[in-house]
């Protein structure tokens, strides 16, 4: 379906998870995805901005929500009760990511290693492990410009535990919205839980060498989890072949091209909106909606899913 | 040993490029590259491979549908949404947590530690020793890895007489940076003076604090936006982080990496390139050895 915006005609996204990644930070990642965020929301869809870099969440900076629900994030820990338990060793034999060591009268307990996985407090035969909650981080919703809905995570400075965090986030996502998901840097687990259940990739990079590296290697994830891929170069300076020659081999598209330019780069260092302030750049993120829609027909993923 | 660890909040930052050019300036050290996500220090350093090691942690259940019984037990027990309708497990889903494995009566789980990734010891040209690593798509516990590649290039070092470590860290402030931090000397921060920038800045100074580590700090491309270089001053003054050098914005670092060198090497008159040696001369006087 396409609707009309103030430019002319564009896709409706309505239903879909967009993520936009990258195999590292700093290629312009947020950039691409509030601007395409502001696009959609210019031509009258209802867009739903989710913030999954929760360890340097920044994209509240360019939208500037208003948060009005602001709630910690809670994951499950074990609690032992000393009085009940008997020291057999069961947990922490079965523990597999060590977070429970059995000392001679004494249970601890490392929450930091802990997976919330509920293993210990199955095993023990007294019953001396229940459920407690340790916080994380927190999720903050809101509203920001073109009242695009708002929802990001903020893990806790020194806690190791993301996933738990990216997952609550995702669980924000509302209906019948599109979903713009700015995913973490990298490829590890934060990444792949952030990229799972969506419906495309817009991978943003750099035509450097490093750039290349990086984006192999965060293509290799999105086909692991078989997510239609498509690319968005920033930054360029007229063309590198290495990466143009990947993508062919790849049979990766190139949804848009964003040249390098100083103007781009003061009004990012000022937290603002691109496209508002240089509008000659709406074209480019209109090519992109349009690439994206083709890369979407030719997957045959069809609006209106929403997927776990 | 001093380890000094570059770190950035965030990727992007120019780390990579800042890492290259102290390892042409500072000698006698053995140098990682702990962003095993994504390790770019290679493309620059020319290493030579000596040693490549196997890397595996964590496990991962597969159930043998021959013996399951369909009881549906594990889908019970699994947290993680890992196991399928028709009982097939998700490998990127599994956390290796073993509940399936050992609590299905029909002993129809597997519970494997898979090959996860590689760790490489390598030569520079200068004959110092360099380790990376690289995890297979879709792996975790890179947390462990980092700690690989660190013991492996303590190893190396202490057996080399060197004294000094110079670790390029991964991005962000997650549990692989917190393994790359945790018991070196120094962090180095590389940022840029822009408003995300500032606010990545605060979180990594946060976790360099947290685990009571000096800190210090590297502007680059410090006059795209010189008030937010001058707020970004203020606040490591009030924070006692010192600001070791301010980059200027220069296009040539771009250039310097698609022909595979430090920016130093590459344009070593530059105004950067100048910095950058001040920069590593204050660090050497700093950890003399
Ligand atoms: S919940 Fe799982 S990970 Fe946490 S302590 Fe218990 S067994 Fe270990
Ligand atoms: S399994 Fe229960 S009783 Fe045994 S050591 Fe653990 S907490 Fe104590
Ligand atoms: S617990 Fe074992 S037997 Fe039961 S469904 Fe799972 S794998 Fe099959
Ligand atoms: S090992 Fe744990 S996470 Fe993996 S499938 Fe079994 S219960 Fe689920």
């Amino acid at each position: 379906m396409r609707v009309q915006n103030d430019q002319g005609i564009m896709i409706d996204l309505t239903g879909m998870n967009i993520t936009m990644a990258s195999g590292k930070g700093g290629t312009g990642k947020t950039t691409v995805a509030v601007n395409f965020a502001w696009l959609l929301a210019s031509a009258g869809q209802r867009v739903q901005y989710l913030d999954c870099d929760v360890e340097e969440p920044n994209g509240h900076i360019f939208l500037k929500p208003s948060i009005t629900e602001s709630a910690p994030s809670k994951v499950m820990v074990p609690v032992v009760d000393q009085e009940k338990c008997t020291s057999c060793g069961e947990c922490g034999l079965k523990c597999q990511f060590h977070a429970i060591v059995n000392l001679p009268g004494d249970t601890l307990i490392f929450p930091g290693l802990c997976h919330s996985c509920g293993l210990c407090s199955s095993v023990c035969p007294t019953g001396a492990i229940t459920e407690g909650d340790r916080e994380i981080g927190i999720i903050g919703k809101g509203s920001g410009t073109k009242r695009i809905d708002f929802i990001h995570g903020v893990l806790n400075v020194g806690e190791a535990m993301a996933v738990p965090l990216i997952k609550k986030v995702k669980n924000g996502r509302k209906d019948p919205y599109v979903h713009i998901i700015d995913a973490p840097p990298g490829t590890s687990c934060p990444v792949v839980a952030t990229l799972k259940g969506s419906d495309a990739v817009i991978m943003v990079t750099e035509p450097t060498p490093f750039g290349l590296h990086d984006l192999k290697i965060a293509i290799d994830v999105a086909r692991l989890l078989n997510i239609p891929t498509g690319v968005v170069i920033n930054r360029d300076q007229g063309g590198y072949q290495p990466l143009s020659d990947y993508l062919e081999a790849a049979g990766i598209p190139i949804l848009a091209v964003i040249p390098e330019d100083a103007d781009i780069a003061r009004h990012y260092s000022q937290g603002g909106i691109i496209l508002e302030s240089l509008p000659h750049y709406i074209d480019v993120y209109e090519t992109l909606a349009a690439n994206l829609e083709k890369l979407l027909d030719t997957h045959s993923v069809h609006a209106g899913r929403m997927r776990s | 040993m001093k380890e000094i660890v570059v770190v950035s909040g965030k990727g992007g930052t120019g780390k990579t490029s800042v890492v290259a050019s102290l390892a042409c300036l500072i000698d006698r050290k053995a140098m990682v590259d702990c962003d095993v996500d994504a390790a770019n220090l290679a493309l620059v350093l020319n290493p030579r491979i000596i040693e490549e090691k196997e890397f595996a942690a964590g496990k991962k259940a597969r159930i043998i549908n021959e013996k399951c019984t369909d009881c549906g037990i594990c889908r019970d027990m699994c947290r993680f949404d890992a196991i399928s309708e028709d009982f097939i497990i998700d490998p990127v889903s599994c956390e290796g947590c073993g509940a399936c494995f050992f609590y299905c009566p029909a002993s129809a789980v597997e519970f494997e530690t898979p090959l996860a990734g590689h760790c490489y010891i390598c030569d520079t040209p200068a004959g110092e020793p360099f380790v990376y690593a690289e995890l297979l798509p879709g792996e975790e516990n890179s947390g462990k890895l980092v700690t690989m590649v660190r013991t492996e290039a303590r190893e190396r070092a202490e057996s080399m007489g060197l004294s000094r470590i110079l670790i390029d860290g991964p991005p962000g402030i997650g549990c692989p940076v917190i393994s790359s931090i945790t018991g070196t000397s120094l962090a180095l921060i590389v940022t840029e003076p822009t408003a995300s920038g500032i606010h990545d800045l605060e979180r990594i100074a946060q976790l360099a604090r947290h685990f009571s580590l000096p800190a210090a700090v590297i502007i680059n491309k410090s006059d795209i936006n010189p008030a937010c270089t001058e707020s970004i001053e203020q606040y490591c003054n009030a924070n006692n982080m010192p600001v070791l050098g301010r980059l200027p914005y220069e296009k040539a670092i771009s250039e310097a990496q698609r022909q595979g060198k430090a920016v130093v090497e590459y344009a070593p008159d530059l105004p950067v390139s100048k910095a950058l040696r001040e920069i590593s001369e204050q660090i050497i006087s700093i950890y003399k050895e």
